[in-house]
């Protein structure tokens, strides 16, 4: 492993506070976390529901310690050569025309499989970047269990082997975040090398001052009304629970609408944004004597 | 903060992971290693981070942390014995150790309960163990005072009653101009109940962590500490584990679904189909370049689930319906047959888009279920159903039936059962109870076992195991 490299973070508080003055307030739970992740030089594994801010995370740490961010966006069939490098081939071809009875075998075969030839792809990139970087696997479930395996040597030793060039290894080691919305049970080996964190929806407070600096046009009283209201309907059997997002779309829609208090009649009109399931509306409405 | 462990906090945080693999939380010794890298970066004095840090470094799933918080109390606790209370619990005639005053503790509770100061709260309710341990509520009789202390979460809760007080406080907050209409009332009331909710789960974890102090931390470990979600026993669940239970109904769904999604993707490679390889080979002279692979067409078989939903098995049959509701993309067709004492059909009720959370409520007063006394019926029912839905299962007809195969020592009509059986192109049995306890009593459950399948459900994680090896490929 390289030469042990300056922390980014000094404590717990010093997290929460720099994390906050790029806009993303943490619960103690996420500036713990991502202190640990950076002192330990572990990988962070985010879970949670959709909508609470998973990967606006890696990109708040990214903004909130000036290093760059590269993205891994995981999806169904994706593959070493769209998450780690490929080689050139078009250029290859090329490569040995061009030299074509001018140069040995020898040359040519050492010469095309060369760092000009090499594409890097996001796990790669990463990885060879020598200033401080972010490295965001979003939606690891989407991704096939093949890819999982191929993250391993990547997460523990941040490092990867091209079999024509030998091995990179980190000269800098990124800050790597993984985010997951549990559709799939990761593996066991890949959630091992992690460190784990389950973000849940935020409490009342924090939530409150979470929709306040998104959308500092709305009262105090409002805002303590709305997020009561989303409050009570998580509470709710709903298939689809309303998330800090879905606050923040309601709030916003209020605000387009000119309304100031959020009463039987505006709910009523409103549920919509917060709600995406007809059923859950209809649930919601009954339950909470709105008809 | 003492730590009782002869190796120190390495000791302590050794005991603390033997109690977590105890209760089914899987940590490797990688994990205890990270956990006590942990404890070394961060400043110990911060409770809430160290909380947070050793979350990190042992979970892996989010069904954990109800687990984890209780045994971090009991490892890591806040206070020692009754703390620095800075709550003052009123006691009759203001003596300094006398019983206390019940009803001007119930005053204080409700103007907590309706402002939600959740740090005096959780203040109030060490101080109120602490008092009602040692002196007794007035009235009541009960005092500790003299021989041991003695923490009951039973008698406190009792004593306050803090339900009762729902009702006080939305009349206050009425009169206190707040907001007359319903949907606002409704609301306030679902906060002060989740308040109160709150309120009792604090005072069960004082009790927790007193009765630890006094009779050793491992034991109360061992007994106090409530399961993970997916591994509670639907046949001793209660309500609001149920509740908890049926939340994970979607998750667990998509999760299934993605798993089988895997499963078919490899489950097509490989398959060579030989005639249209060779037709492919004629446009190359014979010679076969491209092999042509076999198509899987999914079956997407009809289902047909019988579900008995007499008292003592409706919450697992209510889990498994939801279940079977979530995945219903799977089946082309699916029919929901409801029984007791008789079956009648309650398909109508969980249409795509149906209102869930009630149903089996709905499914009690709407389908004609019970002809006598309202004791499941197994053999009767599967006659009621041969006799009036029989032609609802074809050879395209996957069966399942759930219940705990208790038929009160009636007749178990394995005939027509058997009959369905044969006519189903699968059939199988999902029973909640153990194992070891089928065929005890008025169980016919091994008999039922020698006409189809049956396999063990006791828990969420165990079903979504035998549905999984169930759903067509």
């Amino acid at each position: 492993m390289s030469a042990p490299q300056s922390p980014l973070f000094g404590s717990v508080a010093d997290v929460a506070e720099r994390l906050a003055s790029v806009g993303y307030l943490a619960s103690t739970a996420v500036a713990t976390t991502v202190f640990l992740a950076d002192r330990l030089g572990k990988p962070l594994l985010v879970e949670g529901p959709a909508g609470v801010g998973k990967t606006e995370l890696a990109k708040s740490v990214a903004a909130a310690t000036g290093a760059g961010l590269v993205r891994l966006q995981c999806y169904e069939g994706i593959d070493e050569a769209r998450a780690l490098y490929e080689w050139n081939h078009a250029k290859q071809l090329l490569r040995i025309t061009a030299g074509q009875g001018r140069e040995s075998w020898d040359d040519t075969r050492d010469d095309v499989f060369s760092e000009e030839f090499l594409l890097p792809r996001p796990l790669l990139t990463a990885i060879r970047r020598t200033e401080p970087t972010v490295l965001l696997v979003d939606e690891m479930d989407k991704a096939d269990v093949e890819v999982e395996g191929l993250l391993l040597e990547v997460l523990s030793d941040f490092q990867v082997t091209v079999p024509e060039m030998g091995t990179i290894t980190a000269s800098r080691r990124p800050f790597a975040l993984l985010t997951s919305n549990s559709t799939r049970e990761l593996s066991e080996a890949l959630k091992r090398r992690c460190l784990f964190l389950y973000l849940d929806f935020p409490d009342a407070d924090l939530e409150r001052r979470i929709v306040l600096s998104r959308v500092p046009e709305l009262t105090e009283s409002l805002v303590d009304a709305l997020v009561r209201t989303v409050r009570v309907l998580r509470g709710l059997e709903l298939r689809k629970a309303p998330s800090v997002a879905e606050t923040i779309d309601w709030g916003r829609t209020l605000l387009a609408l000119g309304l100031d208090t959020l009463d039987d009649d505006t709910v009523r009109a409103t549920l919509g944004v917060v709600l995406k399931h007809r059923s859950d509306a209809a649930a919601a409405a009954a339950e909470l004597r709105l008809n | 903060m003492s730590i009782g462990s002869e190796h120190g906090l390495p000791g302590h945080l050794v005991e603390f992971v033997t109690a977590l693999r105890r209760h089914g939380v899987s940590v490797g010794p990688g994990e205890t290693v990270d956990a006590a890298r942990v404890l070394g970066a961060l400043d110990l004095i911060h409770r809430e981070h160290v909380r947070e840090g050793l979350a990190a470094a042992l979970l892996r799933r989010s069904g954990q942390r109800q687990v984890f918080d209780t045994l971090f109390e009991l490892y890591f606790p806040a206070a020692l014995g009754a703390g620095s209370a800075e709550v003052e619990v009123p006691r009759v005639d203001d003596a300094a150790d006398g019983p206390v005053d019940v009803d001007a503790l119930r005053d204080i509770l409700a103007d907590l309960l309706r402002d939600g100061d959740t740090a005096a709260l959780a203040e109030l309710a060490r101080a109120v163990v602490d008092a009602l341990g040692r002196s007794g509520a007035a009235g009541t009789g009960v005092r500790g005072a003299g021989g041991q202390p003695s923490w009951s979460a039973y008698q406190a809760l009792r004593v306050l009653s803090p339900e009762t007080l729902l009702a006080r406080i939305l009349d206050e907050l009425r009169a206190g101009g707040a907001e007359e209409d319903a949907f606002s009332d409704e609301v306030r009331r679902r906060e002060i109940r989740d308040r109160i909710a709150a309120f009792r789960k604090m005072i069960t974890d004082e009790v927790r962590r007193r009765t630890a102090e006094q009779r050793g931390r491992d034991q109360v470990a061992r007994t106090a500490v409530p399961k993970q979600a997916e591994q509670v026993e639907f046949l001793s669940a209660h309500a609001e584990q149920l509740a908890q239970l049926r939340r994970t109904v979607h998750p667990l769904a998509r999760r299934l679904a993605s798993r089988l999604a895997v499963r078919r993707r490899h489950a097509r490679r490989g398959t060579l189909d030989m005639r249209r390889t060779l037709r492919r080979s004629m446009s190359t002279g014979g010679v076969p370049m491209r092999p042509a692979y076999r198509k899987r067409r999914p079956g997407r078989p009809e289902l047909v689930v019988l579900c008995d939903v007499s008292g003592s098995v409706a919450g697992f049959s209510h889990f498994t319906l939801l279940l079977v509701q979530a995945l219903r993309e799977q089946f082309s067709k699916v029919r929901v047959f409801a029984f007791v004492e008789r079956a009648d059909e309650v398909t109508h009720l969980f249409d795509p888009g149906a209102e869930l959370s009630g149903v089996m409520q709905r499914v009690l007063r709407e389908a004609d279920l019970v002809a006598f006394d309202g004791h499941s019926d197994y053999g009767g029912s599967f006659g009621t159903f041969a006799e009036h839905w029989g032609d609802a299962v074809t050879s395209k007809t996957s069966l399942l039936v759930l219940g705990d195969a208790r038929t009160n020592y009636r007749d178990p009509n394995l005939t027509v059962l058997g009959r369905l059986v044969g006519r189903a192109r699968h059939a199988h049995w999902l029973n909640p109870e153990p194992r070891r306890q089928w065929g005890t009593g008025d169980s016919a459950a091994l008999r039922y076992a020698g006409v189809l399948p049956m396999h063990e459900c006791r828990t969420a994680a165990q079903l979504a195991d035998v549905v999984e090896g169930l759903l067509p490929v």
